[in-house]
């Protein structure tokens, strides 16, 4: 037992105890904090591999800004406590065997290729973060500068359709 | 480091997520907490990227990863207007309310 295995392995207990959190707590609010644990443990798992521009990027916008707004949409909806029961009797139990099923379809197929991924390098070969950050912003600005600049576009539009979406007609009350 | 974690390590915490989001999305009558098991989702699809990436040692996983993070920057905010919206409406987001077309 290695100090790499033993933070892979309280680092899976975490992700999917935080997961699982998500699934079941009937408060809105304690879901999305769940969420943000889930997504910093993500980020360390970056870090492990070694991606620190991902890392980072990870808490930033997404336990930064996307749960931020999340929280904030939370606050605004009272998070209202939706009544207990559901319509369809049968939507549980069917929900949970199809994503068991998933799950083990997935994990057939990561055993199926096993051979496969084994043959790859290992993810934490030793990496020099300074030489892959450099070659990550090279290849962001000079390959993928379209892309790029698209996602700016892209944001500019979400960012106008939002505001189109929520404005109030004029003399409309509420 | 003597004993490193295998790519199918990461590979099966990442269908383990992506399955639980998808438990998520089926289970939950809340539209918030459905949107936040997508997000769950899209961060197990961004987890193995990065793993394949690392493995293969190339750069463009990494650069994917990054505009999925953006995309789902605009696609929260675009969904987080329609539930505000569908409250102002319906003073109530149960998604099984949401059952007819015309507001």
């Amino acid at each position: 037992m290695n100090l790499t295995l033993i933070l892979f392995i309280v680092l899976v207990v975490v992700a999917v105890t935080s997961a699982a959190g998500l699934l079941v707590s009937r408060n809105t609010v304690y879901a999305a904090l769940f969420l943000v644990l889930n997504f910093a443990t993500v980020a360390v798992f970056y870090l492990l591999l070694g991606a620190p521009f991902i890392a980072l990027a990870q808490v930033t916008i997404y336990a930064g800004a996307i749960m931020v707004l999340f929280l904030f949409v939370i606050m605004l909806l009272g998070s209202e406590k939706l009544p207990r029961g559901q319509v369809l009797p049968w939507q549980r139990p069917m929900a949970i065997v199809l994503a068991a099923v998933l799950l083990a379809e997935a994990g057939f197929l990561l055993f199926q290729r096993l051979q496969l991924t084994a043959s790859l390098t290992n993810p934490e070969a030793s990496v020099n973060t300074t030489e892959s950050l450099r070659a990550l912003g090279m290849a962001l600005f000079t390959q993928y500068l379209l892309p790029f600049e698209v996602t700016s576009v892209l944001l500019l539009v979400a960012m106008v359709g939002v505001i189109v979406l929520t404005k109030k007609e004029k003399g409309e009350q509420g | 480091m003597a004993q490193t974690i295998p790519l199918s390590g990461y590979l099966a915490i990442s269908a383990a997520l992506f399955a639980m989001g998808t438990l998520g999305v089926l289970i939950r009558r809340n539209p918030l907490i459905i949107f936040m098991s997508v997000e769950l989702m899209l961060n197990a699809a961004n987890l193995a990227f990065v793993a394949f990436a690392r493995s293969f040692g190339v750069l463009t996983g990494q650069i994917f990863v990054f505009f999925v993070m953006t995309v789902s920057a605009a696609e929260v905010a675009v969904g987080l207007a329609l539930i505000i919206i569908i409250f102002r409406n319906k003073h109530s987001i149960d998604v099984d309310l949401m059952n007819s077309l015309k507001g």
